[in-house]
């Protein structure tokens, strides 16, 4: 009896000393030998450059002090006011919005059509699953190669065939009205991965949703509006967030068929982070071009965060919100 | 009750495609509606398809008909390998560049690269699925926040990062020279994990019941040998998915190769291809041998390709599993 009133009345350890007798645990020992990797990473290759490109972005860094011949200033917001007025900036920012917002919408509808198309014939579809997955497969590079080609204006084989049905294509490669489209059907082509996605998300939806809806005779387009718009639209939505960032970094398709040493250099077709890299590696602007990149992350966070908050109307999460 | 295996196919297998049980005879749609849809989507194969066979034809045409456009080639010429020949004459493949090399770079590079991260990743993701410590949350919520970490923002100091390191191995000769210029830092980082991936294969660990890895502590297993004996075993799907997703991004990757790679001898497949659309591109002042530039390309979608064939299964249900727990 006696032992049993002890331990009753023997204080409770508090909830702060068991958290901080937790890190001299065996086992908490070995889980931080588990994921040193990744804390090491981490502060290598992601906290310590931020920070570090947040400094820079705030000097002149650049070529003479990456040589150690001067030292580094720091010159305010110099770089960002730069920014503001370099021509260049802004005409790479509208570039690069008009093509994610070609690119985003067009990509999610081909692909939603693609994949309703295949969920309608049923097992026969996963022929079909494999060859419109294989664009995306091929190598960006690749695609900026075939880009030049393809949508050349004389000869390429895209305006070869609109000749066929009749139509005069444009010179997709010159026309700075045409390269962005250009790109963005390229990029269009290769969906797969978003097909994919939604196609998952299809089979996802019960059933039972849409024989309840053809009993009380609602029509196709109907059950689409109403049945499975709402119920795909979390994955609707999550691609259409990692689009949108995936449009904003855009690199290496327009860079390949258009800029390095071999390339016509079309205003048009130059995206921010083009121009960051060149910035950067071409101009060695470094304090410059770390300004660009926390502009872009910046712009890339604040279009996530209205997506986010835009969500909370228009996504549908089964069994309430998260 | 179910296998260790049974559980393993499970997590990526779960009924992502429920297709396979409806009998295609069976269709709920009409026969009639079938065929139409059929054909729509043979349409719509075709102009997927098409730019993959024009370019694969290009690739076997001669100099001056890359542009006719063909279906199949007038003049089948072999454009990659054979005798040097005087310049007004057809430009070979391997004789212009050396694209053995390239092709070997991507190759070691990609799948050193994928095999280090696929390890490297497990090992980080095994510890948040699995032990629990103070902070855990904490630091796996940094985790998920650095997956929406734009990398511009971190390659130009990350850059002067392996200046430096060239710098110090240059003063130390006792040491491989490590930096800019040399192919290291496009795998290096791939030692210690890659938050997706983490993420990716911390999902699947957390599906594998506690109950096996207490029955392995009873007999006697240290941490390691748990997460080796039984973690790996039961993740190889999720393991799969990664190594080719990362084999796929390193074959993929131009911007990397473009930043620390200039000598010739160094450069990945893309970089590589990138080089000889300069060169080659009239519209660059090149010299207008565009069957090399058909034929390197080829080169560089085949092998992906082909990994598509041999891992199809895994590409497809792995973005399907990533896009649900999205």
């Amino acid at each position: 009896m006696a032992s049993v009133s002890a331990t009753q009345t023997a204080p409770r350890p508090s909830r702060a000393r068991r958290w901080i007798s937790g890190f001299g645990e065996r086992e908490t020992r070995t889980a931080l030998l588990f994921i040193l990797p990744w804390i090491f990473g981490f502060l290598v290759f992601q906290l310590g450059p931020m920070l570090f490109s947040l400094y820079y972005s705030f000097t002149n860094y650049g070529v003479q002090q990456i040589a150690g011949l001067e030292p580094t200033k720091t010159v305010g917001l110099k770089n960002y006011r730069q920014l503001v007025d370099d021509p260049k900036v802004m005409a790479s920012l509208k570039n690069t919005f008009i093509y994610t917002v070609m690119m985003v919408p067009g990509r999610l509808i081909v692909a939603l059509l693609l994949a309703m198309l295949l969920m309608r014939v049923g097992k026969l579809g996963g022929v079909f699953r494999t060859i419109f997955y294989l664009p995306t497969v091929t190598p960006p590079v690749a695609i900026g190669v075939m880009l030049v080609f393809l949508f050349n204006g004389t000869y390429g084989i895209i305006n070869r065939g609109l000749h066929v049905i009749g139509i005069q294509g444009p010179y997709w490669t010159t026309d700075p009205n045409w390269i962005k489209p250009s790109i963005a059907l390229m990029d269009i082509w290769a969906c797969g991965a978003t097909m994919v996605v939604l196609l998952a998300a299809l089979y996802a939806v019960p059933q039972h949703l849409y024989e309840a809806a053809s009993m009380d005779g609602a029509s196709p387009l109907r059950r689409f509006f109403t049945i499975t718009l709402p119920m795909i639209s979390p994955a609707l939505f999550f691609m259409f967030i990692i689009l949108t960032l995936y449009g904003l970094q855009q690199f290496t398709q327009s860079y390949t068929a258009y800029f390095g040493p071999g390339g016509t250099q079309p205003e048009a077709a130059l995206f921010y982070s083009i121009y960051l890299f060149r910035n950067a590696f071409e101009y060695f602007n470094m304090g410059f071009a770390s300004a660009m990149a926390w502009v872009l992350f910046a712009i890339s966070m604040i279009i996530t965060g209205i997506n986010i908050l835009a969500s909370k109307r228009f996504v549908f999460y089964q069994g309430g919100p998260r | 009750m179910s296998t260790p295996q049974a559980i393993a196919a499970e997590a990526l297998a779960e009924e992502a495609f429920p297709e396979a049980r409806r009998r295609w005879w069976q269709p709920e749609t009409s026969w009639g509606k079938l065929a139409l849809l059929v054909a729509v989507l043979i349409v719509l194969s075709i102009l997927f398809l098409y730019p993959l066979e024009w370019l694969a034809a290009a690739a076997f045409k001669p100099r001056g008909e890359t542009f006719d456009n063909s279906f199949l080639p007038q003049h089948w010429t072999w454009n990659f390998t054979g005798a040097n020949r005087a310049s007004p004459f057809p430009q070979l493949l391997f004789n212009v560049a050396p694209v053995a090399h390239w092709l070997w770079n991507s190759f070691w590079i990609s799948f050193l690269g994928a095999g280090v991260v696929t390890f490297s990743s497990a090992i980080v993701a095994f510890a948040f699925a699995y032990f629990r410590f103070p902070l855990r949350n904490l630091l796996f919520g940094i985790l998920l926040a650095t997956m929406m970490l734009p990398q511009e923002v971190t390659m130009i100091p990350i850059y002067l990062l392996w200046n430096k390191v060239g710098h110090f191995t240059t003063d130390h000769a006792w040491l491989p020279h490590i930096g800019t210029g040399t192919q290291y830092p496009l795998w290096v980082p791939n030692l210690f994990g890659s938050p997706f991936y983490i993420f990716l294969l911390r999902q699947f660990f957390l599906g594998i019941p506690r109950d096996y890895f207490e029955a392995a502590r009873m007999d006697g297993d240290g941490y390691f040998s748990m997460f080796r004996r039984i973690a790996l075993p039961l993740a190889k799907p999720a393991l799969i998915v990664t190594f080719i997703f990362e084999v796929q991004a390193k074959w993929f990757d131009l911007l990397n190769p473009l930043i620390y790679l200039r000598n010739e001898a160094l450069f990945t497949a893309p970089l590589g291809m990138k080089f000889l659309l300069d060169r080659f591109n009239a519209q660059g002042g090149g010299e207008g041998d565009y069957q090399v530039i058909m034929a390197g390309t080829l080169l560089l979608v085949v092998p992906m390709i082909l990994l598509f064939a041999v891992f199809q299964k895994y590409f497809i249900r792995g973005i399907a599993v990533q896009g649900r727990k999205g």
